[in-house]
């Protein structure tokens, strides 16, 4: 951009900061349950980020960007709204260059602008992208966890729907489980899966017979009555696997095959 | 009669979301709970069919009446390459992809009707309906 486009915007900057914080507040402020004072500080921020970036060199500026977007995503504010805004300012400012310039320079700042605008934009998915990770991360950590209950009895509580991805770590984590806990009954939960499909089935199939290939014994518990009979229509044979309906009557079979009870404390 | 807007089967996730779909509505027409699980369990067939099997396909969901009955349609449209024996895949074990083989004759017994038509080349139609009692 040519360097007296920048210094007339620049002799201009309280005008152009009054002007725009008026579009800013009609456009923004309607935000609830957010302070006057955030909301301030938020407009100052990206008013800063404009004009620093029209009047200095451009490094760090992704950086700020970045955090700025943050900072939105943080407090659930539309990037639209801020996008709006600086359309806003962009008529404002155009309008004082056409009387003033040549159409080359006036595009040369419309293309900043744009530029700056795609950068905006940029940065706000990246920062929908990381949150998209971690979440991932987190599901991922507590996707399907093999506890030892009692010596030799472990369970595995299995919580939402599986998927390929999450059919092989829960095969993975139960084998590795399985002989670092010296398991002998595993006990699968299935009460918070909300649909048992021929695919569910048939992963629960292969488990089972994997933790037999170990010499461990799983039991398959939590089958809701909705579920059952979902897997009779379906045609799908479980007879072959031991099946209860809760968890608790699992770990009591559990303990029977370990040769083992839970008997009340004698008071005598 | 009220359509739905369909749902697009091309990820994983878009599974989820079809049967997410299929059981909200289901609640809706007031369908039981273990109907709720037919139907969202049905549609969880269908749309794994479309992932494994074609490109691109929809579940659509629809509210139907006739005479006295409400029920709720489910229908899987894909553009894939078609089914070349239908008598095969309505049979109890036969699978193409090394699976349980009880995905559409399954289909079939979860809910009230079923018809499928499929060309080869171009794409499959099921269409089913789940009547409320």
């Amino acid at each position: 951009m040519h360097s007296s486009v920048i210094d007339y915007i620049h002799q201009r900057k309280t005008h152009y900061i009054t002007k725009w914080k008026e579009d800013l507040t009609q456009l923004v402020f309607q935000q609830e349950g957010l302070s006057d004072d955030l909301t301030e500080d938020i407009t100052n921020e990206m008013i800063d980020l404009v004009f620093d970036g029209l009047f200095s060199e451009e490094h760090e500026q992704e950086e700020r960007l970045r955090r700025f977007a943050d900072r939105l995503s943080h407090y659930g504010l539309p990037l639209s709204d801020y996008i709006r805004g600086l359309q806003s300012m962009r008529q404002t400012v155009k309008s004082d260059l056409d009387a003033q310039y040549s159409e080359g320079q006036v595009a040369a700042f419309e293309a900043w602008l744009d530029e700056l605008i795609s950068k905006l934009v940029d940065a706000g998915a990246k920062t929908q992208e990381r949150v998209i990770d971690l979440q991932n991360v987190a599901l991922k950590e507590m996707s399907a966890p093999l506890i030892p209950v009692f010596d030799r009895i472990s369970v595995m509580p299995l919580i939402g729907t599986i998927d390929t991805k999450r059919a092989q770590q829960i095969m993975e984590n139960l084998l590795e489980g399985i002989i670092e806990f010296r398991t002998q009954v595993v006990l699968i939960d299935i009460t918070g899966v909300p649909v048992v499909d021929t695919m569910v089935a048939q992963h629960i199939i292969k488990v089972s017979k994997a933790v037999g290939l170990v010499g461990s014994k799983c039991i398959i518990v939590g089958i809701r009555p909705e579920i059952a009979q979902t897997i009779v229509n379906l045609g799908i044979d479980l007879s072959k696997f031991s099946t209860t309906s809760n968890l608790k009557e699992g770990v009591e079979t559990a303990l029977a095959i370990t040769q083992r009870e839970i008997t009340p404390l004698s008071t005598s | 009669m009220r359509t739905q807007p369909s749902v697009e089967v091309g990820t994983e996730w878009g599974i989820v979301s079809a049967r997410q779909a299929g059981r909200e509505l289901a609640k809706e027409v007031g369908f039981n709970n273990v109907d709720q699980a037919r139907i969202a369990t049905a549609i969880s067939e269908l749309a794994r069919n479309i992932y494994l099997y074609t490109e691109n396909g929809v579940i659509e969901l629809e509210v139907v009446e006739k005479d006295a009955l409400k029920g709720m349609k489910i229908i899987a449209r894909d553009d894939g390459p078609g089914i070349e024996n239908i008598r095969d895949v309505m049979e109890d074990g036969y699978s193409s992809s090394g699976g349980l083989g009880a995905g559409l004759p399954g289909v079939k017994r979860l809910l009230d009707e079923f018809d499928i038509e499929s060309e080869l080349g171009n794409g499959t139609v099921i269409s089913t309906i789940k009547w409320l009692r």
